[in-house]
């Protein structure tokens, strides 16, 4: 896709709040921008490292628990006569903590795992997913534990043309959502179309080639959990300043499970797979919602997932693409049937 | 090529000394030792299962020695990582076909020319005007090198959709790309056609003349003879020969090591 289209897609995007005015639909296209962004920060392991994290939700939920400790503060009793005072700070330098703090997470998890792959990768995310999700529980001087972080404070500035304070709150997290999304994108783009993205995306096709041509594959890795990490713990962030309770629930599995959904079944290891696939997957619980008993819905929900994984393996931006390309080789053999198919990729084209 | 070789022989870019390989109780590589010199093309040879790419695995830091070390250029490579050894210039390929196969072959060869450029992440994030000049320059000395392994044409296409021949050679520009001064080819023709193999064999003349010292591993005898400057023969794990082609081609151990010494019918 050329520059020139994304950047319509997203005026398009920032043009929503002006004709959505439904509260509730709102929160929906939140919610769904929210995982969108930690399933875009998910595919850049899954996608280019080619390592599954199982355990991507502990960087979402710990971005959204320091956000919430850093904009609430907090005490911390630590001997019997000293206790750690930490003041409220505002919630914009919360959220640069919540980015800083998941990416030293991802950085610990990458260095965890410095030698294993695979199905032992995926053991060490759920495990450090687990770990942190009972400290959340049972951490309750810090965390309050089950009780939740309440009152957490908004992000949100005044929106003027709204016209009450709840919509506005809405729509302020809507624009900040898509800023976030935004950013993220461009990050992940400029990293995996550069030479780092590159050692990337050779260790998930062949590690030992890889090394052989002096990639430092763990390094690679290493990076990839960290920007992955910093962009979920910003996603969780946005999360709790918007939701403004934060429980150990956070760290549920399904959330997991519902970006690694939205990865495979939009395309992994393409840059606009998960955009897709957070949007649909994103958007299709609701509108499933209004036609169907709970329990159906969630049938049907698996019954779309196994079709897409059935015919379309890859993800539908990739089978997209090819449909494309081969509609395009067989216009251009019509209109001139003695030329040979033009099968120069857009980059070579471009020398 | 001998000229060459014997004015730097006192200068050898890779001496394996006294190595030794045991996998627990068996015993891949007994005591080896052997160097190469600058600007030579060495080819290591012997039957099955003599250890040939269990040296290579260790020359090249994939598997650690049990005894002996490698030294190349000067420099001790024991404890090294793979992509470090590869970092100082020593550069292999596999045995088996090895690419980077859901990646075009232009791709390919960007990845193998990775420690040619440099480049923070902020750099990388910021794309900076030199990141672009880096990744133009690496564009073209790919094209270039695809050019010179005769697969330009092919730059578009998967890597694991090509010819079995064309990936061979794809691996071997994805090792130059890497810019070898040491190249340790494992079986580079294996599975290659007597046309393909000929082709091959100008590819590897055209290396020695970049000043790329060759390491070779191959069973293709015809090859071997062809452009070794020294052949070395491995079996059983231990060196049983060591010279010139036409000295090997009429030792008896090596005829006995590959032909076995049962009554000569002849």
């Amino acid at each position: 896709m050329s520059n020139i289209s994304k950047w319509v897609i997203v005026l398009l995007l920032a043009t929503v709040p002006l004709w959505v005015t439904n509260q509730y639909q709102l929160h929906i296209l939140i919610m769904m921008g929210i995982f969108t962004i930690g399933a875009m920060s998910l595919n850049l392991l899954l996608g280019y490292t080619g390592q599954l994290s199982l355990g991507h939700v502990a960087f979402f939920g710990i971005g959204a628990y320091t956000t919430s400790l850093v904009s609430l503060g907090f005490d911390l009793k630590l001997t019997e006569d000293y206790t750690f005072v930490f003041a409220p700070k505002p919630a914009w330098f919360g959220v640069i903590c919540a980015i800083v703090v998941a990416g030293l997470c991802g950085w610990f998890v990458g260095k965890l795992s410095f030698r294993v792959r695979g199905a032992y990768f995926v053991i060490v995310t759920i495990s450090f997913a687990e770990v942190i999700r009972l400290v959340a529980l049972n951490w309750v001087d810090l965390t309050e534990g089950p009780m939740a972080l309440n009152n957490i404070p908004s992000l949100a500035f005044t929106i003027p043309w709204a016209d009450s304070a709840a919509l506005s709150r809405r729509i302020a997290n809507y624009y900040l959502v898509l800023a976030v999304a935004v950013i993220s994108s461009i990050i992940i783009q400029r990293l995996v179309q550069s030479r780092i993205g590159r050692t990337m995306v050779a260790l998930r096709e062949n590690e030992a080639l890889a090394k052989s041509v002096g990639v430092d594959v763990t390094r690679s890795l290493v990076l990839a959990a960290v920007v992955s990490a910093a962009i979920a713990g910003a996603a969780g962030a946005l999360y709790a300043h918007y939701v403004r309770i934060v429980d150990p629930d956070v760290f549920l599995f399904i959330y997991t499970v519902t970006m690694v959904i939205m990865v495979i079944a939009g395309g992994k290891g393409t840059l606009a797979g998960p955009l897709v696939g957070g949007v649909i997957f994103g958007i299709l619980p609701e509108l499933m919602r209004g036609h169907m008993l709970p329990e159906v819905q969630w049938i049907a929900y698996g019954a779309i997932m196994i079709l897409i994984v059935f015919f379309l393996p890859e993800g539908i931006v990739p089978a997209v693409q090819r449909w494309w390309a081969g509609f395009q080789r067989s216009r251009q053999s019509k209109m001139n049937p003695h030329s040979r198919a033009n099968k120069a990729s857009p980059r070579e084209a471009a020398q | 090529m001998n000229a060459h070789v014997t004015a730097t022989q006192s200068d050898p870019i890779l001496t394996v000394s006294n190595l030794a390989v045991h996998f627990g109780g068996l015993v891949a590589i007994s005591d080896a030792s052997f160097s190469v010199a600058k600007g030579e093309v060495v080819s290591l040879i012997g039957p099955n299962g003599a250890g040939k790419t269990t040296a290579f695995n260790v020359i090249s830091g994939f598997l650690p020695a049990t005894h002996g070390e490698v030294i190349y250029n000067g420099r001790r490579m024991g404890g090294l990582k793979p992509h470090e050894i590869a970092d100082a210039g020593l550069v292999r390929t596999f045995q088996k076909t090895s690419v980077f196969g859901n990646n075009t072959v232009l791709d390919n060869l960007m990845i193998g020319l990775h420690r040619r450029g440099s480049g923070s992440v902020w750099e990388t994030l910021l794309l900076s005007p030199r990141i672009r000049r880096q990744e133009e320059e690496f564009r073209d000395e790919a094209l270039q090198l695809l050019e010179f392994v005769g697969l330009a044409h092919r730059s578009a296409e998967l890597a694991g959709s090509l010819a079995y021949g064309e990936q061979r050679l794809l691996e071997v520009a994805v090792a130059l790309a890497a810019d070898p001064t040491l190249l340790l080819l494992d079986e580079p023709a294996c599975g290659m056609n007597p046309t393909e193999a000929m082709a091959f064999r100008r590819l590897l003349a055209e290396i020695g003349k970049r000043d790329i010292t060759v390491l070779l591993v191959e069973h293709n005898m015809r090859m071997v003879m062809g452009v070794s400057d020294r052949v070395v023969v491995l079996n059983h794990g231990r060196i049983i020969a060591n010279g010139p082609p036409a000295e090997i081609q009429q030792n008896p151990q090596v005829i006995q090591a590959y032909l076995g010494h049962g009554p000569k019918h002849a």
